[in-house]
């Protein structure tokens, strides 16, 4: 089908236009097939950066058209790294961090070491486990709050049939203590799939015969597992982490569905408080500078993690 | 073939591992089967005490999903001719008559507009990219493609302020083409990425017989090229595909009315009384269900797609 479009074309091509086509040097074409992708990222992506790097010395408010906007310098970024209010939003990302990061790891890895004694059927089962986290994040958390409902939620009846309590003593996102672990246990649910599968896929990279020759030497299995697996998939189990911890650092979708950052501001992650000083309050010049202090340590993070990992890959 | 392999797991742990994975299969099931049920249930069903589990199956959430109502007096309701439909009949036994469709088809179809059209765009210009980057000495090939891959760190909110005040400037808020634009340039990272890797496998060999062939190189790239990487692209499009459609930050910021996509609409759909949940649980079904099936027809690519090309196996 291709070949007869193709064909198509070339026949309505015009002979000068065909012949100039023809002669192009590779060197042209490779940046004819790269210009248009570098014109849109720099388009939708630089320039806004830079125009957001811009925004960030200013007191612009994006709702007052006309304003006089000045150069205010450098308070902005002033005023948020003393602000509070902004330390416990880190705080709450921090834990959210953490713990999302931690129970991934440990059942993810648990499942993939499970996943890979080869049992019969294992293939189709791991399709079904991997499913949440295809799914779109903000109907994902929308459908958990349903099952999160303190008198009607599934939630709440589970564990009311596993322990006992009232189903209408305790509410997961209207409490201050419950809010930080229900985003927790739903983004847990959905990630954890995707530690498991990576890994899986380091699990599978180890050949046999290391094993094999562990076997003849006659090291013990738990000795196996320390000396051979562990080491062998913590270089995957790391860019695990590393994804991980970058997607959630931006996590907005989910938990702004879930309990819009509430109860208080437990759960208000720094995208959800940057949501509302941009678009709520509409502190444009004031939250520029918020986006980039949260870009410069994502990048700055990630960059001395990405250093440590390659130093594991290295051994 | 030998039949004994010190690397294969014994019977009993082999049994063992499949009942503990089968068994956080079910459960992590558990959700995803219950939005699914709650679609079929009535109002009162859905909010009952304790959770119904054994329910007589409605289509009410459905056609709540697509219609709005109003409410009106049993003596009005008494004095109209019967209901033609089936769908008529669900709505007047809540005394209550249809008004005319709801939202959720035209958000659900600018969810197909701008989810293909993203994807499209994607996989068009980032094929072009990918094979130059594969193929050709690009300067700075390096850091252009650490860039490219960059991109996809930003927070979407913070991308989001600037984008919001460029579009509202070029009148592309709220717009399918705004959208799609939008959504490629996120794309595109992932796009490019791993069709470099797709790419990146097939023998150059084969391209360069062709040009001896008197071959151009556009005919070696149409001709030879794409239809080797055909599963590659294939699967990157279907990853892009995901990421439009399930995408909400930048839907719910830059787009109100005409270019709406559904996850910002979805959880906004309200009954009489509160949140209509089967009417929200049937439309999460629609919704989700098209990503479970592509999911289980990309199984073998998952990895791949999902790690930007970082783990190949």
């Amino acid at each position: 089908m291709s070949d007869k479009s193709i064909d198509r074309v070339a026949a309505a091509t015009p002979a000068p236009v065909a012949r100039k086509i023809r002669g192009l040097s590779d060197r042209a074409i490779a940046w004819i097939f790269v210009a248009p992708t570098i014109f849109l990222l720099l388009a939708i992506n630089i320039f806004p950066l830079i125009w957001t790097i811009q925004l960030s010395f200013t007191n612009y408010k994006a709702n007052r058209i006309g304003r006089e906007v000045k150069n205010i310098g450098l308070r902005n970024y002033e005023r948020i790294l003393t602000d509070s209010d902004i330390w416990l939003n880190m705080q709450a990302t921090a834990h959210f961090l953490f713990w999302t990061i931690f129970f991934q790891v440990l059942i993810g890895f648990t499942l993939a070491w499970l996943i890979n004694k080869k049992f019969k059927g294992n293939d189709l089962w791991t399709t079904i486990i991997v499913l949440p986290m295809m799914l779109s994040p903000a109907v994902v958390g929308n459908f958990w709050k349903f099952l999160y409902q303190p008198q009607i939620g599934l939630f709440n009846y589970i564990v009311t049939w596993f322990t006992g309590a009232e189903p209408s003593s305790f509410e997961m996102l209207g409490s201050v203590d419950l809010a930080p672990w229900s985003i927790v246990i739903v983004d847990t649910w959905m990630w954890t799939p995707f530690v498991m599968l990576i890994c899986l896929a380091g699990l599978r990279s180890i050949p046999d015969y290391i094993y094999e020759a562990a076997e003849i030497d006659r090291a013990s299995k738990l000795r196996q597992f320390f000396t051979i697996t562990i080491p062998m998939v913590l270089p995957f189990l790391m860019l695990a982490v590393l994804f991980r911890g970058i997607e959630n650092f931006k996590m907005f979708d989910l938990v702004v569905q879930l309990t819009g950052g509430g109860p208080g501001s437990t759960t208000e992650l720094t995208s959800i408080n940057l949501k509302r000083e941009a678009f709520e309050k509409w502190r444009t010049g004031y939250a520029s500078a918020y986006a980039i202090i949260l870009f410069v340590t994502v990048f700055g993070l990630a960059s001395i993690y990405v250093k440590a990992l390659n130093k594991v890959k290295e051994r | 073939m030998s039949s004994f392999s010190v690397t294969e797991p014994s019977k009993r742990i082999k049994w063992f591992a499949g009942t503990m994975v089968i068994l956080y299969a079910l459960i992590t099931m558990i959700p995803l089967a219950w939005i699914m049920m709650t679609g079929f249930k009535t109002p009162p069903d859905s909010i009952s005490y304790p959770p119904k589990v054994i329910f007589e199956p409605s289509l009410e959430g459905y056609v709540n999903l697509f219609t709005t109502r109003t409410r009106i007096a049993p003596d009005d309701l008494a004095a109209l001719p019967p209901p033609e439909t089936w769908y008529d009949e669900i709505v007047r036994d809540r005394n209550m008559v249809i008004a005319g469709p709801s939202k959720f088809g035209e958000r659900f179809v600018n969810s197909v507009i701008i989810g293909f059209g993203s994807t499209f765009l994607s996989i068009f210009l980032g094929t072009l990219a990918a094979y130059a980057f594969s193929r050709f000495k690009i300067p700075l090939a390096d850091d252009l493609l650490f860039f490219i891959l960059s991109t996809r760190m930003m927070p979407p909110i913070a991308v989001a302020i600037p984008i919001f005040l460029m579009y509202r400037n070029l009148g592309l808020s709220d717009t399918h083409l705004g959208m799609i634009l939008l959504y490629t340039a996120v794309n595109i990272s992932l796009a490019v990425w791993l069709l470099k890797g797709f790419i990146d496998e097939i023998p150059r060999e084969y391209e360069e017989a062709a040009l001896i062939d008197g071959y151009t190189r556009f005919q070696a790239f149409y001709k030879v090229v794409l239809p080797q990487a055909a599963t590659g692209i294939a699967s990157t499009a279907i990853f892009c595909l995901i990421f439009a459609w399930n995408e909400y930050a930048f839907a719910v910021l830059l787009t109100s009315a005409t270019a709406q996509t559904a996850p910002p609409f979805i959880p906004t759909i309200i009954g009489v009384g509160g949140l209509d949940w089967p009417a929200v649980a049937a439309g999460a079904t629609i919704f989700l269900l098209p990503v479970m099936i592509f999911t289980i027809l990309l199984r073998k690519h998952l990895l791949r797609g999902i790690t930007f090309g970082a783990v190949r196996k």
